[in-house]
């Protein structure tokens, strides 16, 4: 039943987990073995909420000896990360391995061509910095969200300086690299145990485009998508998911000073976030959202616009590979 | 039409309309609203007016009302020319038509 503007509060994202889990469970085990034809699931395990989720809910699903979790760390990966997702694999029983990418970055240059595009804009960055890209806060800010870096000296001293377009690029370019190594290993895997790969974002990731094209947007099936962070949540919960996983704020775990995806994304906290997609998914007016999500009608009306923005900005991830002419061979056995 | 509005619109036209069927945009279409921009086309015309105009542009300049339509983005360059042409600087007169 959708809810009408006058009842919107801050529980509207909650779920019947036991539910949400049973239909989960049924969907994926339809997909994996009658869809995709394979006789199991890979899941990246990053240490976060969404990676933990999809693998717990595909161990119920597939049985725990059909699901392989992959751990692919790398130079600028939080220390935290490798150890909260063996705790995972261990809760959940999943078979894993741990594959060390930076190697592999390295080789394609992954970690330099990032550096030379920060020096664009920080010219002294260089060996033993670190730095991340950020975004403005919306909330504090009716000003246009463009990035910045923020590094940190070897000697600590912190350094921000606002993207150009091409240092932007450059730096997104170069850390893409991570994703999508990552991916290619879980295929690695995938292909040798003939299974499939699981994506695990969330709905705020999937609507909003957070992700990289043929990195960590491609996958044979993305069991949470449909999902919103609270939901993920409330499922990790239920699924006995463990605390030290629930409690960790989401990071991007990908650049060397430790980065919130809000910093680097979604401009806004994600519980926010997440009561606004709702909001505007569900047809209601900014100013019947504004109280539970704690922000003025103007400023949802503005995080309204930001959603329709990135949905505009963002469709081309989306998009599967254009052909000029349909190959009705292809279409017609699906 | 005056040079900045041209320089603005050739630069838009150039960089993010890439089919025919839009070219015909007003100077006082908004980007957001047209979606002929998204964040990352301010970015790129942020860098075009900072090189162009030589303005160095701050964080709190980023609002809509200087970025979001070539008139727009015309007005900002010539606010920021005033001082210059107060001064009777030539060169930054020069500039701007």
């Amino acid at each position: 039943m959708k809810a009408t503007p006058s009842s919107f509060t801050s529980n509207a994202l909650d779920i019947d987990a036991a539910a949400v889990t049973g239909a989960l469970e049924h969907a994926i085990r339809e997909i994996v073995f009658a869809r995709l034809h394979r006789k199991g699931a890979v899941v990246g395990l990053s240490g976060g909420v969404d990676s933990s989720v999809t693998a717990a809910i595909c161990a119920r699903a597939l049985g725990k000896d059909h699901v392989f979790g992959v751990m692919m760390p790398e130079s600028d990966s939080s220390d935290d990360s490798l150890g909260l997702a063996r705790l995972l694999a261990d809760v959940v029983g999943i078979k894993t391995t741990v594959e060390n990418i930076a190697p592999s970055l390295e080789a394609l240059g992954c970690y330099q061509r990032r550096d030379e595009a920060i020096r664009k804009v920080i010219p002294e960055y260089g060996k033993g910095w670190k730095s991340k890209i950020v975004l403005p806060s919306l909330v504090e800010n009716s000003q246009y969200a463009l990035f910045s870096v923020v590094a940190q000296s070897p000697s600590g001293e912190m350094k921000r300086a606002r993207l150009t377009a091409e240092a932007y690029l450059g730096v997104v370019a170069a850390t893409n690299f991570k994703q999508r190594v990552r991916k290619t290993m879980e295929y690695y895997h995938a292909d040798r145990l003939w299974y499939a790969v699981a994506g695990t974002p969330n709905r705020l990731e999937y609507a909003q485009g957070f992700f990289v094209k043929n990195g960590d947007g491609s996958a044979d099936f993305k069991p949470i998508a449909h999902l919103y962070k609270k939901q993920v949540y409330q499922l990790g919960r239920y699924l006995g998911v463990p605390d030290e996983i629930l409690r960790r704020p989401p990071t991007t775990d990908t650049y060397s000073l430790e980065q919130s995806q809000e910093e680097f994304y979604f401009a806004l906290p994600l519980e926010k976030m997440d009561l606004c997609l709702y909001g505007k998914n569900n047809g209601f007016a900014p100013e019947a959202v504004a109280a539970a999500v704690g922000l003025s009608g103007e400023k949802v009306q503005r995080v309204y616009s930001m959603i329709d923005s990135k949905l505009h900005s963002t469709h081309y991830l989306h998009l599967p590979p254009q052909l000029v002419e349909p190959v009705e061979e292809v279409t017609a056995t699906h | 039409m005056q040079q900045i509005e041209q320089e603005v619109r050739q630069f838009v036209i150039e960089n993010f309309i890439f089919d025919n069927n839009h070219r015909n945009f007003s100077n006082d279409d908004s980007f957001f609203d047209t979606g002929l921009l998204d964040s990352m086309g301010v970015l790129t015309l942020v860098d075009f007016v900072n090189e162009k105009y030589g303005i160095p542009i701050e964080d709190d300049e980023l609002l809509p009302e200087n970025w979001d339509s070539v008139n727009r983005i015309a007005t900002f360059v010539r606010a920021r020319f005033s001082p210059a042409i107060d001064s009777q600087d030539n060169s930054a007169q020069n500039c701007i038509v």
